[in-house]
């Protein structure tokens, strides 16, 4: 395995090279492109110019008789920029909707595509043999030419989006407003659209018809997770991309039965899943974590107030409780109480002597505080939203454990410190 | 009851504005003076928003024309200032409060060249006239809508306009907000500025607004509040749709004919 790391990472055959540095380049321009697809919500474009390029990539070479990198591209661009042209007139001039006009535009070039294919492909044309590479992608089998095309076409992308990230960074926000301010939004556009078009002509070398529409999105929907600034999340989009790449080319280079443009798009679905699951403020993870803290809260200030009403009852609030007379206040199944109780105790709002719990001074306070506020906000449902007061408990059962203490003040200041609750049970504030 | 204005801010000549042919308004003809704060009226579908959005050029008309301060759009667009209405975008858009302001610099900084100095200071100064310098670096998911709104408003401030149209700014504002956008735009009128806003709450056209130009599909009434804004007029634009009108409206769409014979 070391050898095989060393082999490949010391780029000394010109294979891995080619392999290596087109697989980077393609998944660097598109991830880039894509960022400004995704935030326009424009996802599904990618899939239809990459379906679109094929009808293009045949006709050129039914014209030209030869694979010739260039021609191809050529080829395949002006047919992948077709596609959308069409898609947009439709979109403009017809009752037909976007979703509709998405999908007719790319199923009726891709038809043609897979017609002129297979009319080639039964020509007899010797030149033709792995033209149909283009369905399924070719990274592993990369040659010098490619790569030079790539290369160029990377680098135009770099600079168009380096010269136009402010009007792009425009449009995809408020295209309404960059028209009022007098810059042409159309032509914008039509730039936009076209280095899209380049990036999945170049693209799909790689990783082929059907997944490029991954390389284009994928990136980019990963790396909205991490931030929130355009120009981070497009350099993460583009980092993203540059490390799949590498990944594809390596997972295909130490074994070889593997694809190297699938395993591009894999590894940049697991970072995409990853970052899904586990990025900071926006991932799954931090969210159930999220909620688990809040459901804690609640059963600990449940608790607290179940306490607090006991030695409301008794007019003892030192009084000790088993865990019988606390499910007699409020119903805790076996386990929350068990677990409850310990973390209470471990934060030092409550006492536990001889299997009897009582409240400790914190405890106390801050059981008092949960019923305070449980009975102001039925009495502020009540006089201010007009509830009946056999409706308020639910609400204030919930609202009791978020109000915050500015809002407390607030609160007890707009009802004028009330001495009593809409049942008529007064409302204990602090000594 | 049509007041019109010698020198005016605005003039909108004979404007017809059509949907897939359906006609949304009809030759409307107006004129707003400069430095007036000027409201929109209207019930729900009159084609308020249309008549801004087609005086912007984001709509293409079926005939007229608008002139600000005597001239077409392209020549004064450095004096005109568009403000969206909020729900337009999307603000889960990866960018801070600054960034969305300096947008309106945009224009000014040219194509291909970036954000100077100046630019940001301007976007800070505007900032500081909404009451959100303390929010810059703000990510705009986390705004309240009417923090959106003043994001939006001091966006157009950056561009020191002389005229400003404004999609309904006090839609989904709490009561801070409102106060401040009628204080700036107050403001702004009495350095001479003009602005024209899409407005629905009836109750305060009279404390907000000198002039009022009253819609539905066709113009019912512009003129100064205290002269237009009167119940028969308010009754007459909000008392429903002219039905003969509506029904000429679905004809022509569904007949795909022409506003005008060209």
């Amino acid at each position: 395995m070391k050898e095989l790391i060393i082999d490949f990472f010391s780029f000394s055959n010109p294979n891995i090279r080619y392999v290596v540095f087109g697989s980077m380049l393609l998944a660097v321009s598109s991830a880039i492109v894509g960022c400004f697809t995704f935030l326009k919500k424009k996802a599904l474009v990618g899939d239809v110019v990459s379906h679109a390029v094929l009808p293009g990539i045949c006709l050129s070479f039914i014209i030209s008789g030869t694979k010739d990198p260039f021609l191809l591209i050529i080829g395949a661009f002006i047919t992948g920029w077709l596609s959308i042209v069409v898609m947009d007139y439709i979109i403009q001039h017809s009752k037909i909707k976007e979703d509709t006009a998405t999908g007719l535009s790319l199923s009726v070039f891709f038809g043609i595509g897979i017609l002129l294919l297979t009319y080639i492909q039964h020509s007899g044309n010797a030149a033709q043999s792995g033209l149909d590479s283009f369905l399924f992608g070719k990274a592993a089998a990369l040659v010098g030419k490619d790569l030079l095309a790539f290369s160029l076409v990377a680098i135009l992308i770099l600079v168009v989006v380096f010269f136009f990230y402010k009007e792009f960074k425009l449009i995809s926000f408020d295209p309404a407003f960059a028209q009022s301010l007098g810059i042409p939004v159309k032509r914008i556009e039509l730039i936009l659209s076209s280095i899209t078009v380049m990036a999945v002509v170049t693209g799909i070398q790689a990783v082929g018809v059907v997944l490029m529409a991954a390389m284009l999105i994928t990136p980019a929907a990963a790396a909205r997770f991490w931030t929130d600034k355009l120009s981070i999340m497009i350099l993460s989009a583009a980092c993203i991309g540059a490390l799949s790449g590498l990944a594809g080319a390596f997972i295909s280079y130490a074994a070889p039965a593997m694809p190297t443009g699938p395993w591009i798009v894999m590894v940049v679905s697991l970072i995409a899943l990853f970052s899904f699951f586990f990025a900071p403020k926006k991932g799954i993870l931090i969210r159930i974590l999220k909620q688990r803290k809040i459901k804690r809260r609640l059963l600990e200030e449940n608790l607290l107030k179940s306490f607090y009403k006991i030695g409301e009852f008794h007019d003892d609030f030192e009084l000790a409780s088993s865990q019988v007379e606390i499910t007699e206040m409020r119903r805790f199944t076996p386990t929350q109480l068990r677990k409850g109780l310990v973390r209470l105790r471990r934060q030092g709002f409550i006492n536990k002597i001889d299997k009897r719990w009582s409240l400790t001074n914190e405890g106390y306070q801050k059981g008092q505080r949960v019923v305070r506020l449980h009975r102001l906000w039925e009495l502020y449902l009540t006089k201010y939203l007009r509830i009946a007061p056999d409706h308020v408990h639910e609400d204030a059962e919930n609202i009791e454990h978020i109000i915050t203490p500015e809002l407390e003040k607030k609160l007890e200041a707009l009802l004028e410190y009330p001495e009593y609750d809409p049942h008529q049970t007064e409302i204990p504030y602090r000594d | 009851m049509i007041k019109n204005v010698d020198n005016p801010a605005l003039e909108i000549h004979d404007l017809t504005v059509s949907y897939d042919r359906k006609p949304v308004l009809w030759g409307v003809d107006l004129t707003v003076p400069e430095g007036s704060i000027a409201a929109i009226i209207g019930p729900n579908g009159a084609g308020k928003s249309t008549l801004i959005k087609s005086i912007m050029g984001l709509i293409d008309m079926s005939s007229g024309y608008n002139k600000i301060f005597g001239k077409d759009l392209n020549e004064v667009r450095q004096r005109v200032s568009y403000v969206p209405q909020k729900e337009s975008v999307d603000w889960d858009f990866p960018a801070s409060v600054l960034d969305i302001v300096m947008m309106g610099r945009y224009a000014a900084i040219g194509l291909f060249k970036r954000l100077r100095k100046a630019d940001k200071e301007a976007a800070l100064l505007a900032l500081e006239q909404v009451g959100m310098l303390a929010f810059k670096e703000r990510q705009i998911s986390q705004l309240s809508g009417g923090q959106q709104q003043r994001v939006f408003l001091a966006r157009a401030l950056t561009q020191q306009a002389d005229i400003y149209f404004m999609d309904e700014p006090f839609a989904g504002v709490d009561a801070a907000t409102e106060k401040t956008i009628i204080q700036l735009l107050k403001k702004l009128a009495s350095q001479g500025k003009t602005i024209i806003v899409v407005h629905h709450d009836l109750q305060s056209v009279t404390t907000y607004f000198d002039w009022v130009i009253m819609l539905n599909l066709r113009l019912v009434a512009s003129g100064p509040t205290e002269e237009v804004f009167i119940p028969k007029l308010i009754e007459e634009t909000y008392g429903g749709k002219l039905t003969l009108l509506t029904e000429v409206g679905e004809l022509m769409k569904k007949e795909q004919f022409p506003a005008r014979e060209k």
